[in-house]
């Protein structure tokens, strides 16, 4: 049973093919890695899988239901975590996610102990009642992980989850991501910019320029290009020029220099 | 339809509730207008109320006005919720787009709408008779009113999409209808450019039968009505209060519609 199957996906914006030609397959209960530079395409991608753009041409199923003929289905099956926080302030946690459940319809019985159960595990139940304002960052990407959890999706689309926070947030998530996948089996689509976090992932895709241009385990990856690093391989693939739509020669040369640093750390 | 509807509804409720700064501002705002606003006037105009107290006069225009700031006050929260990112939320649950937009306005229906029952606790302070009747009818003009200005608010909402841009225009949108509805003086006398501009302002048609409302429960002389509550007439003719209620009515629906037309364009 494959989690999401896409095939011969395209989007067009206009002039502009965000995606060109995409296929490929996760498998239930992977955690996938989508990596790429800003402006390959990664975004667009994650839109179409999640209903929120709609296919040029080509298809995906995502959790067995096309993202098009069948958008409430895909809906129900997925949980979505984007970079940027999409929480209600103004509201509790708790609240946030007894909204959560009734904009999923969720049974009325089961939304008590589902909250007590997704707060619990990213350990914000002390903290129900506080409006998410007065959350730290990491506190709120927790809950909404929590949030994007509590309709029990077999999907979980996590969009830089990490990026921003200290590296105790950082590990605890992982941490999730890996006991959600043992106990629950629920395939986790994540993008990240954190090479350390895409060794983790059980399988990795790159993208470049609206393609995939590799995609394998994370030590296939490596041993095909013959490097130690992950960082290597996303440079062999992709180049070394910063995406801002032109190369930019100088920010270029800061990246390089940037990387040189960073390994010199390791 | 009905369960996203009553969700979203609930959210903007529960938001307020939960909000004792904003429930503050709530309750003082129908006392300033009324009390401050009105007492102030009050001072220059004894001579041309015809012996009607200005505050009596500007009761069915500040329930307008009160209305008004409620209803574009939810509206923003459109905006917000864009800015902010909660409306992604809504975009990615599994429930209809139109569902957002009427969830909305009935929250900001419900809002206002209780808003305008505090200004009508206070109609024996400014001498406007406790009666049942005449409260009801003024209740039931209040939620429609409520609901068509918070359906044209989201209307203006679904286009503008920064916070802070919707600020200024509701402003510019807002205080020139508030002037020209006769909710703070009569319109009938006014200059010939102001007099159409204030017959195509919507508003004036929520004014006026709310104030006629009041006018048929009040004790004046036919001078006073006549100065005071004229009715709205095109070319001569008097406008029936029917087709000034059916104009709010359409008002609401359209802008429902169209802000619906709007949010439900996918990407």
């Amino acid at each position: 049973m494959k989690a999401i199957e896409v095939t011969r996906l395209r989007k067009h914006y206009g002039e502009v093919e965000a995606v060109r030609d995409v296929s490929f397959d996760v498998a239930a209960g992977e955690v996938f890695g989508f990596l790429g530079p800003n402006g390959a395409g990664k975004t667009t991608t994650i839109n179409m899988l999640c209903t929120l753009a709609a296919p040029t041409s080509g298809s995906a199923t995502v959790g067995g239901f096309d993202v098009v003929t069948h958008r409430d289905d895909v809906r129900h099956n997925i949980g979505l975590v984007f970079q940027d926080p999409t929480v209600d302030g103004y509201l509790t946690g708790e609240q946030n996610l007894r909204l959560h459940a009734g904009l999923y319809g969720m049974d009325r019985d089961v939304i008590p102990a589902r909250i007590r159960q997704v707060l619990d595990m990213v350990e914000l139940w002390d903290r129900r009642t506080a409006k998410v304002f007065s959350y730290s960052g990491g506190m709120r990407r927790r809950l909404e992980i929590a949030r994007g959890l509590m309709h029990t999706p077999r999907v979980l689309f996590l969009d830089e989850p990490t990026i921003g926070l200290d590296p105790q947030t950082r590990r605890t998530i992982w941490s999730y991501i890996s006991a959600l996948q043992e106990a629950a089996g629920i395939t986790v689509f994540m993008t990240t910019h954190y090479m350390e976090e895409a060794e983790l992932c059980d399988r990795v895709a790159i993208m470049d320029r609206g393609e995939i241009v590799a995609l394998d385990t994370p030590a296939a990856l490596k041993a095909s290009v013959g490097v130690d690093h992950l960082d290597d391989v996303f440079i062999h693939y992709t180049g070394s020029a910063i995406r801002d739509g032109v190369a930019d020669p100088v920010g270029a040369a800061n990246q390089a220099l940037m990387r040189a640093m960073q390994r010199g750390r390791k | 339809m009905t369960r996203a509807v009553r969700i979203i509804w609930l959210r903007d409720l529960i938001r307020f509730v939960g909000d004792p700064t904003r429930i503050m501002a709530w309750l003082i705002q129908p006392l300033l207008f009324l009390f401050v606003l009105g007492t102030g006037l009050q001072t220059l105009s004894s001579r041309s109320t015809h012996g009607v107290r200005l505050t009596t006069f500007m009761f069915p225009g500040v329930v307008c006005m009160v209305l008004v700031y409620s209803a574009m006050f939810s509206a923003a929260s459109v905006v917000w919720d864009r800015e902010l990112g909660f409306l992604r939320e809504l975009l990615i649950a599994p429930i209809s787009r139109s569902s957002i937009v009427v969830g909305k306005c009935l929250g900001g229906t419900t809002i206002a709408a209780s808003q305008g029952l505090i200004v009508l606790a206070l109609a024996g302070l400014v001498h406007v008779p406790y009666s049942p009747i005449l409260l009801l009818a003024v209740f039931g003009l209040q939620v429609l009113v409520a609901f068509a200005i918070t359906g044209f608010g989201v209307m203006v909402a679904t286009t503008i999409k920064q916070a802070q841009t919707f600020t200024n225009v509701m402003q510019m949108l807002v205080i020139p209808m508030l002037f020209l509805s006769g909710a703070l003086y009569p319109i009938s006398n006014l200059p010939a450019w102001l007099g159409v501009l204030s017959r195509l302002n919507p508003l004036t048609y929520a004014v006026d039968p709310m104030r006629r409302l009041v006018f048929d429960r009040l004790n004046v002389s036919v001078s006073a009505r006549h100065a005071l509550s004229p009715g709205v007439s095109w070319w001569g003719w008097h406008v029936p209060v029917l087709l000034e209620i059916s104009m709010i009515a359409v008002l609401g629906v359209v802008s429902i519609a169209v802000a619906d037309h709007k949010f439900a364009r996918p990407d």
